[in-house]
């Protein structure tokens, strides 16, 4: 492998692990302040489609952004009223969530645009385009810097910047602010956060919001940044992988982008090599598809440092106890 | 709380509330879109159980949901949350087609009990990993049967297409089953008694199998030692680890038998209905069975009433969006998402206002 097809697979592995990276971080704000959320797929997904059906129909990728975002905090506040409010089992509330998301975003898109359930293709104002960086031309000819600059770190969309830049973001809101302190402390021990004055609900309210937020992001460069337009369920589990990144990062935000970028190179290989041949064997391109999840599991199953989830994670906070 | 509640109300009263509200949101869905939602009732319901070629479908699909929702109920009796009925069903898939292509069946009535037995054996072995790592290691079940069903798709993928796919095709499935694996369909079964019955419609022997399950899982839970045990054990771990049951043989146990029933699906999918292995033989029934068993609140009678309700809701929506061309078949996804919504999230926005009016009822008359 040359360096020109290295810089190529690393520069599809940046665009492939945005989505992850921004699921993968609303998930850590809910799970940090103790709601667990398997839901993170249906909200991308949510978001995905009217992101691209409201930039189809206006021709404008920022109204589609807000109508994306706005879909996907809906679901997060419906995941907030069952799993705060009424004290509803976390996990079943994410389960309904994916499905809610699915069936609507393929029966509202057949009765909109009449396309099988996908939007028409999106062009112009109604994307997300690549920015360039000033010089990114004529530094591309600089050895080993310039195609590093001009072809691997330039030429992404707005969200994969975003999704960069909401890493040390994160981690700044969770371990520098009283928010963040606060955030955490749900998560962890909620009655002590109770004694201390602070309203659980609503520390656990602004969590599963951010989440939404987030998730938002992840859905509405699904479809405006990285592809055209909106697919049925083209979600395709990577609301799963974000969760699955969020264990192996053990809810931290630097291992966050650490394990999205690996599950984005793992993606990025195995859409360039149908199969890899190690010598004789040959690795088929569905092991490449299953490895993040069989990583998970193993990372779960404590062999390789163990995964400790906050503690007070799922469990509905019930004040008169 | 529960005690101040009359069984009746918790039993049948909640989940009925739960349900309708749950169909009225989906009504207010279908008058979004512009249509009617009574209308779209009718049809649902004629197309599902207005004919016996309806019935043959609807209850075709309430086999495979009455399998994948005493998985998630077994489950649930000892607190386990399995979400992985679609992987363990694809197994169960590879299993059964192992079985019937292995050798050249004489009879469905031998090669049955085989294929039950590898439909069993590939979806308990593919439970019994995370059931494992649950007990042992005290990795969180619901993330690891996520994360098997994932891989048990790409698996099957692998092995269709690489392994398993008949020689000198294109399409990545197995060879048809030989004859002698078929199973009786309705058409066939119904003509033994001189009965008419459409021959179209996929309802095979298999349908028996899920009422025969049903028993068998209300013999184990309320029968047997150990689904007192399991109970137990689901109610309060430390209270049964007091007793002397042992946390790990429970946890084991329940998720083998749910992974075991989940498997069972595909005798009717693969050996029933396609008579060869598919990619995708699951179909999504795997989930389907969360709501069944959410619904039927854990109980063979009601897991098959849901199951029913259920196959309905698939074999109607296949003819509303015949009829109705602008409400498609994933209204059908919508209606199930809401149903779990209702009966399994927000339960408790309706058992407490219930529980209060009880609580006032019970103090008024005393």
């Amino acid at each position: 492998m040359d360096f020109a097809t290295a810089i190529q697979i690393l520069d599809s592995m940046l665009r492939l692990s945005a989505p992850l990276l921004l699921a993968c971080l609303a998930g850590l704000f809910s799970e940090r302040a103790g709601i667990f959320d398997i839901g993170l797929e249906g909200k991308m997904l949510a978001s995905a489609f009217f992101s691209a059906a409201v930039a189809a129909t206006t021709g404008s990728v920022w109204l589609g952004l807000m109508a994306g975002l706005t879909a996907s905090m809906i679901l997060a506040a419906l995941h907030g009223v069952a799993s705060i409010t009424f004290r509803g089992n976390q996990l079943i509330s994410g389960v309904a969530i994916n499905f809610l998301a699915s069936g609507l975003t393929a029966l509202i898109g057949q009765n909109w645009f009449r396309l099988g359930g996908r939007t028409p293709s999106l062009s112009g104002d109604a994307r997300f385009l690549p920015i360039e960086f000033p010089f990114a031309e004529s530094l591309a000819n600089v050895p080993i810097l310039g195609p590093i600059y001009s072809e691997l770190l330039s030429g992404h969309t707005l969200l994969v910047y975003v999704a960069l830049a909401a890493v040390p973001a994160t981690w700044w809101i969770l371990f520098r602010t009283s928010f963040g302190l606060r955030l955490r402390a749900v998560g962890e021990n909620p009655e002590a956060v109770d004694t201390g004055g602070l309203s659980v609900t609503r520390l656990r309210y602004q969590a599963t919001l951010i989440c939404g937020l987030l998730c938002g992001l992840g859905g509405a460069y699904l479809a405006t940044g990285m592809a055209a337009g909106f697919i049925r369920d083209m979600t395709a589990g990577k609301g799963f992988i974000a969760l699955a990144a969020l264990i192996f990062a053990k809810w931290r935000p630097g291992y966050a982008l650490m394990a999205c970028l690996l599950f984005g190179l793992l993606e990025a290989i195995a859409i360039r090599y149908q199969n890899i041949e190690i010598s004789d064997f040959t690795v088929p391109v569905q092991f490449m598809q299953a490895l993040p999840y069989i990583l998970t599991v193993v990372i779960l199953a404590g062999f390789v440092g163990k995964a400790i989830p906050p503690r007070a994670g799922g469990e509905p906070y019930i004040k008169e106890r | 709380m529960t005690a101040k509640m009359p069984k009746w109300a918790d039993v049948i009263l909640i989940p009925v509330i739960n349900l309708v509200l749950a169909f009225l949101v989906s009504g207010l869905v279908v008058l979004w879109i512009g249509e009617n939602p009574m209308e779209a009732l009718f049809i649902i319901l004629k197309g599902a159980v207005g004919s016996p070629y309806g019935w043959g479908y609807t209850l075709y699909y309430a086999t495979n949901f009455v399998f994948t929702g005493l998985a998630v109920a077994v489950a649930f009796h000892a607190k386990m949350f399995n979400i992985g009925g679609e992987g363990q069903a694809t197994l169960g898939g590879l299993g059964v087609a192992l079985v019937c292509l292995s050798v050249a069946w004489p009879h469905w009535l031998i090669a049955l009990p085989v294929a039950i037995i590898g439909a069993a054996l590939f979806g308990a072995g593919w439970a019994a990993i995370p059931a494992y790592l649950q007990a042992k290691r005290g990795s969180h079940i619901v993330i690891t049967t996520i994360m098997f069903n994932f891989i048990a798709s790409a698996l099957l993928v692998y092995l269709l297409v690489h392994v398993l796919k008949k020689p000198g095709q294109m399409a990545p499935e197995t060879d048809l089953f030989p004859p002698g694996t078929n199973l009786p369909t309705a058409h066939v079964m119904f003509g033994w008694f001189g009965i008419p019955f459409p021959k179209s419609p996929p309802l095979n022997v298999s349908f028996l199998l899920a009422l025969a399950a049903c028993l068998f899982v209300w013999l184990l839970i309320w029968r047997t030692r150990l689904g007192f045990a399991i109970r137990a054990f689901g109610h309060s771990e430390p209270a049964a680890i007091y007793a002397g049951i042992s946390p790990f043989r429970i946890m084991m146990v329940s998720m083998l038998i749910s992974g075991g029933l989940a498997g069972m699906m595909a005798i009717n999918t693969v050996m029933g209905e396609a008579e060869r292995l598919l990619i995708d033989a699951v179909q999504g029934a795997g989930f389907v069975g969360i709501a069944v068993a959410l619904m039927g609140r854990s109980h063979p009678v009601g897991v098959f009433l849901a199951a029913l309700l259920f196959g309905v809701l698939y074999q109607g929506g296949v003819e509303l969006e015949f009829e109705m061309p602008a409400v498609s078949r994933e209204m059908i996804l919508v209606i199930q998402a809401l149903v779990i919504l209702f009966t399994g999230a927000l339960d408790n926005m309706v058992r407490t206002p219930v529980q209060r009016i009880f609580l006032q009822f019970r103090t008024g008359s005393a």
